[in-house]
């Protein structure tokens, strides 16, 4: 799968839009992932994951960041994300499964703040974007 | 078997009383096309698919799209029972249709985004818990007379 050059002008257009809020477009995925998917709590024993809680937004920034990174490589995106895959494929070990989970809880935050810019295009664009983001992070498995 | 607390039914419940049926089903089955285009593969006969604004605007796909939210609208009124209420229409998808139960999941997400884009901060985290647990109940009920 790889993106075609309309997808990355969308995405990163999108990104444009999405840096403005992004520790809070960060906090409120994980607060959907976490109240939507509770099993993905279990990744996060040692963490205050109360609404608001500093963990909670100092996390969110961080995974938001890291799509930021993507897309500023949108060009070479397992180059950028290469320490953040082996992070997951030999420290954090999470599922695969979760990748889709959190991607379908940013796709939701970005709709429900920014409904106008959110087009069926843009949608698939950042579907696809955020699949090829999430075969980076668990390439290296097995 | 999905279990509803009488606060996540009156959150579906009040949400759903401000949607637009038409407009919400061809939204959401339009993104279903758009986004994974491999699930045209149902649609053969709907005409022009060939790009995102030809299948957003395609008529056909938006009279499908509401028949499907106006069966979701039809569960809405039965969440204690949706294996019930979807008896029929699982037989259907499974023996004449022949839909890959994973469509439904795919669908009802789409459905949720949607919801979240006409209802934006309205549709916080909770209300959308709940909605992905109606959409997670609507799957397992469709999926569940397959064989």
């Amino acid at each position: 799968m790889s993106l075609t050059k309309t997808e990355r002008a969308i995405i990163v257009s999108m990104w444009g839009k999405i840096s403005t809020q992004a520790d809070a477009i960060g906090t409120e995925t994980l607060e959907r992932l976490f109240l939507s998917h509770p099993q993905t709590k279990t990744y996060f024993p040692h963490f205050d994951l109360h609404a608001g809680s500093a963990q909670l937004r100092a996390h969110g920034s961080k995974v938001v960041a890291a799509v930021g990174d993507a897309v500023k490589s949108i060009d070479n995106i397992a180059g950028a994300l290469a320490r953040l895959s082996e992070l997951h494929a030999y420290i954090l070990r999470v599922d695969p499964v979760n990748f889709k989970l959190l991607s379908h809880c940013l796709l939701v935050t970005v709709a429900a703040r920014f409904p106008a810019d959110f087009t069926a295009e843009a949608h698939a664009a950042w579907d696809k974007f955020l699949s090829i983001v999430s075969s980076v992070l668990t390439e290296k498995y097995r | 078997m999905v279990h509803f607390t009488a606060e996540e039914k009156a959150i579906i419940t009040s949400l759903w009383g401000k949607v637009n049926v038409e407009e919400a089903g061809g939204e959401a089955l339009g993104r279903l096309l758009v986004v994974y285009p491999w699930t045209q593969r149902f649609f053969d006969n709907f005409g022009n698919l060939s790009s995102a604004s030809a299948i957003m605007g395609n008529p056909k796909v938006k009279a499908h799209g509401k028949k499907v939210l106006t069966s979701l609208g039809e569960a809405i009124k039965n969440m204690d029972d949706l294996k019930g209420t979807f008896a029929h229409l699982s037989e259907l998808h499974c023996d004449r249709l022949h839909v890959d139960p994973e469509n439904f999941k795919l669908l009802g997400n789409e459905l949720v985004i949607v919801l979240a884009k006409y209802f934006g901060k309205e549709f916080t985290p909770q209300v959308q818990a709940a909605w992905q647990k109606m959409v997670a109940g609507v799957s397992i009920a469709l999926a569940h007379k397959y064989h």
